[in-house]
Protein backbone atom coordinates (compact mmCIF):
# COMPACT_ATOMS: atom_id res chain seq x y z
CA UNK A 1 0.00 0.00 0.00
CA UNK A 2 2.84 2.37 0.90
CA UNK A 3 4.55 1.51 -2.38
CA UNK A 4 1.33 2.21 -4.26
CA UNK A 5 0.86 5.61 -2.56
CA UNK A 6 4.50 6.54 -3.10
CA UNK A 7 4.11 5.57 -6.79
CA UNK A 8 1.11 7.90 -7.03
CA UNK A 9 3.05 10.72 -5.40
CA UNK A 10 6.05 10.22 -7.70
CA UNK A 11 3.75 10.05 -10.78
CA UNK A 12 4.68 6.45 -11.75
CA UNK A 13 2.85 4.63 -14.51
CA UNK A 14 1.82 1.42 -12.67
CA UNK A 15 -0.22 2.88 -9.78
CA UNK A 16 -1.77 5.60 -11.91
CA UNK A 17 -2.81 3.08 -14.57
CA UNK A 18 -4.42 1.08 -11.78
CA UNK A 19 -6.42 4.17 -10.69
CA UNK A 20 -7.48 4.85 -14.30
CA UNK A 21 -8.46 1.19 -14.82
CA UNK A 22 -10.59 1.22 -11.67
CA UNK A 23 -12.33 4.40 -12.89
CA UNK A 24 -13.03 2.81 -16.30
CA UNK A 25 -14.31 -0.41 -14.71
CA UNK A 26 -16.50 1.53 -12.30
CA UNK A 27 -17.83 3.66 -15.19
CA UNK A 28 -18.80 0.59 -17.22
CA UNK A 29 -20.53 -1.03 -14.24
CA UNK A 30 -22.41 2.24 -13.56
CA UNK A 31 -23.40 2.47 -17.23
CA UNK A 32 -24.83 -1.03 -17.45
CA UNK A 33 -26.20 -1.75 -13.95
CA UNK A 34 -29.99 -2.07 -13.65
CA UNK A 35 -30.44 -0.56 -10.16
CA UNK A 36 -29.86 3.22 -9.98
CA UNK A 37 -30.62 5.73 -12.73
CA UNK A 38 -28.39 8.27 -10.93
CA UNK A 39 -25.39 5.94 -11.31
CA UNK A 40 -26.18 5.63 -15.04
CA UNK A 41 -26.32 9.42 -15.33
CA UNK A 42 -22.86 9.90 -13.81
CA UNK A 43 -21.31 6.86 -15.51
CA UNK A 44 -20.12 8.68 -18.63
CA UNK A 45 -18.25 11.28 -16.60
CA UNK A 46 -16.46 8.57 -14.61
CA UNK A 47 -15.74 6.59 -17.80
CA UNK A 48 -14.43 9.61 -19.68
CA UNK A 49 -12.25 10.68 -16.74
CA UNK A 50 -10.82 7.16 -16.48
CA UNK A 51 -10.15 6.89 -20.20
CA UNK A 52 -8.47 10.30 -20.51
CA UNK A 53 -6.47 9.57 -17.35
CA UNK A 54 -5.40 6.23 -18.81
CA UNK A 55 -4.14 7.87 -22.00
CA UNK A 56 -2.23 10.52 -20.01
CA UNK A 57 -0.69 8.22 -17.39
CA UNK A 58 0.45 5.65 -19.96
CA UNK A 59 3.15 8.24 -20.77
CA UNK A 60 4.39 8.37 -17.17
CA UNK A 61 7.74 6.67 -16.40
CA UNK A 62 7.77 3.05 -15.20
CA UNK A 63 8.62 2.33 -11.55
CA UNK A 64 12.01 0.62 -11.31
CA UNK B 1 20.99 -6.19 -63.35
CA UNK B 2 18.78 -5.42 -66.37
CA UNK B 3 17.42 -9.00 -66.30
CA UNK B 4 15.74 -8.58 -62.93
CA UNK B 5 12.44 -6.76 -62.36
CA UNK B 6 14.20 -4.21 -60.14
CA UNK B 7 16.70 -3.55 -62.89
CA UNK B 8 13.96 -3.00 -65.43
CA UNK B 9 12.19 -0.55 -63.06
CA UNK B 10 15.50 1.31 -62.48
CA UNK B 11 16.08 1.55 -66.23
CA UNK B 12 12.52 2.75 -66.90
CA UNK B 13 12.71 5.49 -64.20
CA UNK B 14 13.33 8.87 -65.87
CA UNK B 15 16.80 10.23 -64.94
CA UNK B 16 15.31 13.36 -63.34
CA UNK B 17 13.09 11.36 -60.97
CA UNK B 18 15.94 8.94 -60.14
CA UNK B 19 18.20 11.87 -59.25
CA UNK B 20 15.54 13.37 -56.99
CA UNK B 21 14.93 10.02 -55.16
CA UNK B 22 18.70 9.49 -54.70
CA UNK B 23 18.86 12.88 -53.00
CA UNK B 24 16.28 11.91 -50.32
CA UNK B 25 17.18 10.56 -46.92
CA UNK B 26 15.89 7.13 -45.72
CA UNK B 27 13.52 8.91 -43.34
CA UNK B 28 12.02 10.98 -46.18
CA UNK B 29 11.54 7.89 -48.34
CA UNK B 30 9.88 6.11 -45.39
CA UNK B 31 7.51 9.08 -44.98
CA UNK B 32 6.63 8.94 -48.70
CA UNK B 33 5.61 5.30 -48.32
CA UNK B 34 3.68 5.83 -45.07
CA UNK B 35 1.97 9.08 -46.10
CA UNK B 36 -0.91 7.52 -48.13
CA UNK B 37 -1.86 5.29 -45.17
CA UNK B 38 -1.71 8.21 -42.72
CA UNK B 39 -3.78 10.30 -45.10
CA UNK B 40 -6.41 7.53 -45.39
CA UNK B 41 -6.47 7.09 -41.59
CA UNK B 42 -6.98 10.81 -41.08
CA UNK B 43 -9.66 11.01 -43.76
CA UNK B 44 -11.59 7.86 -42.85
CA UNK B 45 -11.12 7.59 -39.06
CA UNK B 46 -9.86 10.75 -37.40
CA UNK B 47 -11.78 13.39 -39.35
CA UNK B 48 -15.20 11.67 -38.91
CA UNK B 49 -14.45 11.24 -35.20
CA UNK B 50 -13.66 14.93 -34.72
CA UNK B 51 -16.70 15.86 -36.83
CA UNK B 52 -18.94 13.58 -34.73
CA UNK B 53 -17.64 15.19 -31.52
CA UNK B 54 -18.40 18.60 -33.00
CA UNK B 55 -21.93 17.55 -34.10
CA UNK B 56 -22.66 16.07 -30.67
CA UNK B 57 -22.80 19.60 -29.25
CA UNK B 58 -25.33 20.80 -31.86
CA UNK B 59 -28.97 20.20 -32.83
CA UNK B 60 -28.01 19.30 -36.42
CA UNK B 61 -30.43 17.08 -38.36
CA UNK B 62 -29.08 15.39 -41.47
CA UNK B 63 -32.51 15.43 -43.19
CA UNK B 64 -32.59 19.25 -42.89
CA UNK B 65 -29.15 20.26 -44.16
CA UNK B 66 -30.20 23.85 -44.84
CA UNK B 67 -31.71 24.49 -41.40
CA UNK B 68 -29.73 26.66 -39.03
CA UNK B 69 -27.49 24.63 -36.74
CA UNK B 70 -27.44 25.79 -33.12
CA UNK B 71 -25.01 24.87 -30.41
CA UNK B 72 -26.79 23.09 -27.54
CA UNK B 73 -23.81 22.58 -25.26
CA UNK B 74 -24.01 19.40 -23.22
CA UNK B 75 -27.80 19.04 -23.61
CA UNK B 76 -27.55 15.99 -25.93
CA UNK B 77 -25.36 14.16 -23.41
CA UNK B 78 -27.67 15.21 -20.58
CA UNK B 79 -30.71 13.82 -22.41
CA UNK B 80 -29.00 10.51 -23.21
CA UNK B 81 -27.73 9.97 -19.69
CA UNK B 82 -31.09 10.69 -18.03
CA UNK B 83 -33.18 8.70 -20.51
CA UNK B 84 -34.64 5.50 -18.98
CA UNK B 85 -35.01 3.96 -22.48
CA UNK B 86 -31.30 4.38 -23.23
CA UNK B 87 -30.57 2.91 -19.82
CA UNK B 88 -32.74 -0.13 -20.66
CA UNK B 89 -30.90 -0.46 -23.97
CA UNK B 90 -27.57 -0.49 -22.12
CA UNK B 91 -28.85 -3.25 -19.87
CA UNK B 92 -30.01 -5.30 -22.86
CA UNK B 93 -26.54 -4.85 -24.39
CA UNK B 94 -24.86 -5.85 -21.12
CA UNK B 95 -27.00 -9.01 -20.91
CA UNK B 96 -26.20 -9.91 -24.52
CA UNK B 97 -22.48 -9.13 -24.11
CA UNK B 98 -21.99 -11.01 -20.85
CA UNK B 99 -23.81 -14.21 -21.79
CA UNK B 100 -22.51 -14.48 -25.36
CA UNK B 101 -18.92 -14.07 -24.13
CA UNK B 102 -19.51 -16.54 -21.30
CA UNK B 103 -20.95 -19.28 -23.52
CA UNK B 104 -18.57 -18.65 -26.42
CA UNK B 105 -15.48 -18.89 -24.20
CA UNK B 106 -16.78 -21.96 -22.41
CA UNK B 107 -17.89 -23.86 -25.51
CA UNK B 108 -15.09 -22.55 -27.73
CA UNK B 109 -12.42 -23.71 -25.30
CA UNK B 110 -14.13 -27.07 -24.75
CA UNK B 111 -14.43 -27.68 -28.51
CA UNK B 112 -10.80 -26.66 -29.10
CA UNK B 113 -9.67 -28.99 -26.34
CA UNK B 114 -11.62 -31.88 -27.90
CA UNK B 115 -10.46 -31.13 -31.45
CA UNK B 116 -6.86 -30.87 -30.26
CA UNK B 117 -6.98 -34.52 -29.21
CA UNK B 118 -6.22 -36.08 -32.58
CA UNK B 119 -8.93 -38.51 -33.64
CA UNK B 120 -10.26 -39.93 -36.89
CA UNK B 121 -11.73 -37.26 -39.21
CA UNK B 122 -10.84 -34.46 -36.76
CA UNK B 123 -10.08 -32.13 -39.70
CA UNK B 124 -13.50 -32.82 -41.19
CA UNK B 125 -15.15 -32.03 -37.84
CA UNK B 126 -13.18 -28.80 -37.57
CA UNK B 127 -14.47 -27.73 -41.00
CA UNK B 128 -18.06 -28.61 -40.05
CA UNK B 129 -17.84 -26.73 -36.73
CA UNK B 130 -16.38 -23.64 -38.43
CA UNK B 131 -19.19 -23.45 -41.05
CA UNK B 132 -21.61 -21.15 -39.10
CA UNK B 133 -18.93 -18.48 -38.84
CA UNK B 134 -18.63 -18.31 -42.62
CA UNK B 135 -22.31 -17.49 -43.16
CA UNK B 136 -23.66 -13.98 -43.53
CA UNK B 137 -25.26 -12.67 -40.29
CA UNK B 138 -28.32 -11.60 -42.30
CA UNK B 139 -28.77 -15.17 -43.60
CA UNK B 140 -28.22 -16.65 -40.13
CA UNK B 141 -30.75 -14.24 -38.62
CA UNK B 142 -33.26 -15.11 -41.32
CA UNK B 143 -33.06 -18.88 -41.04
CA UNK B 144 -33.04 -18.83 -37.23
CA UNK B 145 -36.37 -16.97 -37.35
CA UNK B 146 -37.70 -20.07 -39.12
CA UNK B 147 -36.03 -22.39 -36.60
CA UNK B 148 -37.67 -20.40 -33.77
CA UNK B 149 -41.18 -20.58 -35.31
CA UNK B 150 -43.52 -22.11 -32.69
CA UNK B 151 -45.50 -24.11 -35.30
CA UNK B 152 -42.85 -25.29 -37.73
CA UNK B 153 -39.52 -24.43 -36.05
CA UNK B 154 -37.08 -27.26 -35.40
CA UNK B 155 -35.75 -25.51 -32.27
CA UNK B 156 -39.11 -25.68 -30.49
CA UNK B 157 -39.49 -29.35 -31.39
CA UNK B 158 -35.98 -30.09 -30.09
CA UNK B 159 -36.92 -28.39 -26.80
CA UNK B 160 -40.14 -30.42 -26.68
CA UNK B 161 -38.18 -33.62 -27.32
CA UNK B 162 -35.65 -32.83 -24.56
CA UNK B 163 -37.86 -31.26 -21.89
CA UNK B 164 -41.44 -32.26 -22.67
CA UNK B 165 -42.57 -28.62 -22.94
CA UNK B 166 -45.06 -28.47 -25.88
CA UNK B 167 -43.42 -26.88 -28.96
CA UNK B 168 -46.35 -24.59 -29.72
CA UNK B 169 -46.60 -23.28 -26.14
CA UNK B 170 -43.71 -20.80 -26.41
CA UNK B 171 -42.17 -18.44 -28.93
CA UNK B 172 -38.47 -17.74 -28.54
CA UNK B 173 -38.54 -14.43 -30.40
CA UNK B 174 -42.04 -13.37 -29.43
CA UNK B 175 -41.83 -13.48 -25.64
CA UNK B 176 -40.25 -10.78 -23.50
CA UNK B 177 -38.50 -13.26 -21.20
CA UNK B 178 -37.17 -15.51 -23.98
CA UNK B 179 -36.17 -13.08 -26.75
CA UNK B 180 -32.93 -11.89 -25.04
CA UNK B 181 -31.88 -15.55 -24.77
CA UNK B 182 -32.86 -16.22 -28.39
CA UNK B 183 -30.28 -13.72 -29.65
CA UNK B 184 -27.67 -15.08 -27.20
CA UNK B 185 -28.20 -18.62 -28.55
CA UNK B 186 -27.84 -17.57 -32.20
CA UNK B 187 -24.74 -15.44 -31.63
CA UNK B 188 -23.18 -18.26 -29.60
CA UNK B 189 -23.99 -20.75 -32.35
CA UNK B 190 -22.45 -18.49 -34.97
CA UNK B 191 -19.31 -17.25 -33.21
CA UNK B 192 -18.23 -20.10 -30.91
CA UNK B 193 -16.17 -21.54 -33.82
CA UNK B 194 -14.16 -18.29 -33.94
CA UNK B 195 -13.21 -18.62 -30.26
CA UNK B 196 -12.54 -22.31 -30.86
CA UNK B 197 -10.08 -21.55 -33.69
CA UNK B 198 -8.14 -19.04 -31.57
CA UNK B 199 -8.04 -21.46 -28.61
CA UNK B 200 -6.93 -24.24 -30.95
CA UNK B 201 -4.02 -22.08 -32.12
CA UNK B 202 -3.11 -21.54 -28.45
CA UNK B 203 -3.35 -25.24 -27.61
CA UNK B 204 -1.22 -26.23 -30.61
CA UNK B 205 1.46 -23.70 -29.62
CA UNK B 206 2.14 -25.49 -26.30
CA UNK B 207 5.30 -27.62 -26.69
CA UNK B 208 4.74 -31.32 -25.99
CA UNK B 209 7.94 -31.37 -23.92
CA UNK B 210 6.24 -29.35 -21.14
CA UNK B 211 3.60 -32.07 -20.70
CA UNK B 212 6.30 -34.75 -20.82
CA UNK B 213 8.25 -32.96 -18.07
CA UNK B 214 5.05 -32.63 -16.01
CA UNK B 215 4.40 -36.36 -16.42
CA UNK B 216 7.94 -37.13 -15.26
CA UNK B 217 7.10 -35.08 -12.14
CA UNK B 218 3.94 -37.22 -11.75
CA UNK B 219 1.58 -34.27 -12.24
CA UNK B 220 -2.02 -35.46 -12.65
CA UNK B 221 -3.92 -34.63 -15.88
CA UNK B 222 -6.09 -32.21 -13.83
CA UNK B 223 -3.00 -30.40 -12.51
CA UNK B 224 -1.44 -30.34 -15.99
CA UNK B 225 -4.63 -28.75 -17.30
CA UNK B 226 -4.69 -25.97 -14.67
CA UNK B 227 -0.95 -25.25 -14.48
CA UNK B 228 0.08 -25.70 -18.13
CA UNK B 229 -2.88 -25.66 -20.53
CA UNK B 230 -4.98 -22.85 -19.04
CA UNK B 231 -2.14 -20.33 -18.37
CA UNK B 232 -0.61 -20.89 -21.81
CA UNK B 233 -3.93 -20.55 -23.65
CA UNK B 234 -5.03 -17.55 -21.56
CA UNK B 235 -3.48 -14.82 -23.80
CA UNK B 236 -5.22 -16.36 -26.83
CA UNK B 237 -8.48 -16.63 -24.94
CA UNK B 238 -8.23 -13.01 -23.83
CA UNK B 239 -7.61 -11.95 -27.41
CA UNK B 240 -10.73 -13.84 -28.51
CA UNK B 241 -12.75 -12.15 -25.74
CA UNK B 242 -11.44 -8.74 -26.84
CA UNK B 243 -12.41 -9.33 -30.48
CA UNK B 244 -15.81 -10.81 -29.66
CA UNK B 245 -16.50 -8.20 -26.96
CA UNK B 246 -15.94 -5.29 -29.33
CA UNK B 247 -17.89 -7.01 -32.12
CA UNK B 248 -20.83 -7.84 -29.86
CA UNK B 249 -20.93 -4.36 -28.38
CA UNK B 250 -21.77 -3.07 -31.86
CA UNK B 251 -23.88 -6.08 -32.89
CA UNK B 252 -26.58 -4.99 -35.33
CA UNK B 253 -27.41 -7.10 -38.39
CA UNK B 254 -28.04 -10.45 -36.71
CA UNK B 255 -30.39 -9.04 -34.07
CA UNK B 256 -32.25 -6.81 -36.54
CA UNK B 257 -32.92 -9.83 -38.75
CA UNK B 258 -33.95 -12.00 -35.82
CA UNK B 259 -36.11 -9.82 -33.61
CA UNK B 260 -35.91 -6.28 -35.01
CA UNK B 261 -35.23 -5.16 -31.44
CA UNK B 262 -38.53 -6.57 -30.12
CA UNK B 263 -40.75 -7.64 -28.53
CA UNK B 264 -41.14 -4.11 -27.19
CA UNK B 265 -37.57 -2.96 -26.64
CA UNK B 266 -36.26 -6.11 -24.95
CA UNK B 267 -33.64 -6.88 -27.60
CA UNK B 268 -32.94 -3.32 -28.70
CA UNK B 269 -29.18 -3.16 -28.39
CA UNK B 270 -27.34 0.18 -28.36
CA UNK B 271 -26.35 -0.07 -32.04
CA UNK B 272 -29.99 -0.62 -33.07
CA UNK B 273 -31.15 2.28 -30.91
CA UNK B 274 -28.40 4.48 -32.33
CA UNK B 275 -29.36 3.63 -35.90
CA UNK B 276 -33.01 4.51 -35.16
CA UNK B 277 -32.04 7.83 -33.63
CA UNK B 278 -29.69 8.69 -36.51
CA UNK B 279 -31.54 7.42 -39.59
CA UNK B 280 -35.21 7.05 -38.61
CA UNK B 281 -35.70 10.02 -36.27
CA UNK B 282 -32.88 11.97 -37.96
CA UNK B 283 -31.60 13.42 -34.66
CA UNK B 284 -28.02 13.62 -35.90
CA UNK B 285 -26.65 15.77 -33.06
CA UNK B 286 -28.23 13.56 -30.41
CA UNK B 287 -27.07 10.34 -32.11
CA UNK B 288 -23.54 11.77 -32.46
CA UNK B 289 -23.45 12.25 -28.68
CA UNK B 290 -24.81 8.69 -28.29
CA UNK B 291 -22.04 7.39 -30.57
CA UNK B 292 -19.40 9.23 -28.53
CA UNK B 293 -20.71 7.64 -25.31
CA UNK B 294 -20.41 4.19 -26.91
CA UNK B 295 -16.99 5.00 -28.37
CA UNK B 296 -15.59 6.08 -24.99
CA UNK B 297 -17.02 2.91 -23.40
CA UNK B 298 -15.40 0.59 -25.95
CA UNK B 299 -12.15 2.58 -25.98
CA UNK B 300 -11.87 2.55 -22.18
CA UNK B 301 -12.66 -1.15 -21.93
CA UNK B 302 -10.24 -2.02 -24.73
CA UNK B 303 -7.46 0.02 -23.05
CA UNK B 304 -7.61 -1.84 -19.74
CA UNK B 305 -8.10 -5.12 -21.54
CA UNK B 306 -5.00 -4.65 -23.70
CA UNK B 307 -3.04 -3.75 -20.55
CA UNK B 308 -4.23 -6.98 -18.87
CA UNK B 309 -3.37 -8.95 -22.02
CA UNK B 310 0.18 -7.58 -22.04
CA UNK B 311 0.59 -8.50 -18.37
CA UNK B 312 -0.54 -12.07 -19.05
CA UNK B 313 1.86 -12.30 -22.01
CA UNK B 314 4.77 -11.05 -19.86
CA UNK B 315 4.25 -13.80 -17.28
Amino acid sequence: MTRFLSGLARLRRGPWEMVASIAIGLGVVMLMQPFFLAAFTWSFLVLLTGTVLFIVVSHFPEDR
Amino acid sequence: MTDTAMGRVAEATPPGVARRIRGLSDRAIAWIFVAPTIFLLLAVNIFPLIWTIRLSFTNFRANRPNAEVESVGLRNYQRILTDADVWATMQATAHFLFWTLFFQVLLGFALAWLINRKFRHSDLWTTIIVLPMMLSPAVVGNFWTFLYQPQIGLFNYAVEFLTGVPATSFSMIGEVSLAPWAIVIVDTWMWTPFVMLICLAGLRSIPESIYEAAECDRASPWRQFWTITVPMVLPFLMLAVLFRGIENFKMFDLVVQLTGGGPGNTTTLTSIDLKREAFEKWRTGYSSAYAIVLFVTVFGLASIYVKALNKVKER
